[in-house]
């Protein structure tokens, strides 16, 4: 096990390479994912504030 | 089937649908390839495991080309026929590229430094990616940098428009001259020239790439369809007020948002 992770000798170039990968497009679903969820709650405040039922 | 979808309202509805699809199918697809390019690929006989950081780099780097592309398109669509739902696609998409610019540069210097004894070359492949990465940025600052967003819009389309001359130079690069990057193995004339254990997992993740990049897409359209709503809706409320009203401690009338 231990060796797989030590890939070959170039564990320090293939993990930070797919940890970086991972961290960059994690973050932009989830700062986008926010961005939407937060959209969809101003607009419905709004629209409640609008035309109140 | 483009010119359906252009409608809005239309695209709200479809999306909706299709949202949900695109985002697991590229959960599904990505953790296949995570288990084809880590564990089921075989090591390269001369890279050894180093080669596994190709199994992100190259779809990055392709991902971070056809998007670029996709973004001039939509802006060459924005500015001819005044479509709002292509600048509003082109907008959405030009941050998922810069990411996938960054991976492929950053997993790029990771690969460089074992293979190639370096972090960072000025060769005319890592030079263009670079350039490439910096029109990504230099777009986003544009369309975001005006009060009146159309207008910000129509400036950056134009940035993109020019930016298009950098993509046959990426491609290219490694054969017009001598670069330390090495030639292109899969997307050749004639025959790949890549082992098909390794290809399949290329492949793979490539797929993977493209489904999540028409996920982000669609939620980072959605985003801004809502946000111009929710702007729209502040203008009017703004204006129905009655200017006694808007004055009354003494503050200049200011509509909403402005501030």
């Amino acid at each position: 096990m231990s060796a797989y992770f030590a890939m070959g000798g170039y564990a320090v170039f293939v993990w930070p390479a797919y940890a970086l990968t991972a961290t960059v497009l994690g973050g932009l679903v989830l700062y986008s994912w926010q961005r939407y969820r937060d959209s969809i709650r101003n607009l419905e405040r709004l629209q409640r504030q609008v035309s109140p039922r | 089937m483009l010119t359906r979808l252009a409608n809005p309202a239309r695209f709200m509805r479809i999306s909706a649908v299709a949202l949900p699809w695109c985002a697991w199918a590229s959960c599904a697809v990505i953790a296949v390839g995570l288990y084809l390019a880590l564990i089921a690929a075989p090591p390269d006989y001369q890279q050894g495991e180093a080669v596994r950081i190709m199994y992100v780099h190259v779809p990055a780097a392709w991902m971070a080309l056809n998007i670029y592309l996709f973004v001039a398109v939509a802006s060459a669509v924005a500015l001819v026929w005044r479509h709002p739902l292509a600048e509003i696609a082109a907008r959405s998409a030009a941050p998922i590229g810069a990411a996938f610019t960054f991976v492929c540069l950053a997993s790029g210097s990771l690969w460089g430094r074992p293979m190639w004894g370096t972090w960072w070359v000025w060769d005319a492949r890592l030079t263009s990616v670079l350039v490439l990465f910096f029109l990504y940025l230099g777009y986003i600052a544009l369309v975001n940098g005006f009060d009146d967003p159309g207008r910000g819009g129509r400036v950056g389309s134009i940035l993109a428009l020019v930016g298009v001359v950098n993509l046959p130079i990426i491609k290219f690069s490694v054969d017009w001259w001598n670069t330390l990057h090495q030639p292109a193995s899969v997307l050749r004339f004639g025959k790949p020239t890549i082992a098909l254990s390794m290809l399949v997992p290329l492949l793979v993740m490539a797929l993977g790439f493209m489904l999540l990049f028409a996920a982000l897409l669609l939620v980072r359209m959605r985003t801004e369809l809502n946000e111009r709503k929710i702007r729209a809706l502040r203008l009017n409320s703004a204006a129905s007020v009655r200017p006694k009203r808007r004055s009354e401690h003494g503050v200049p009338a200011r509509p909403a948002v402005l501030r």
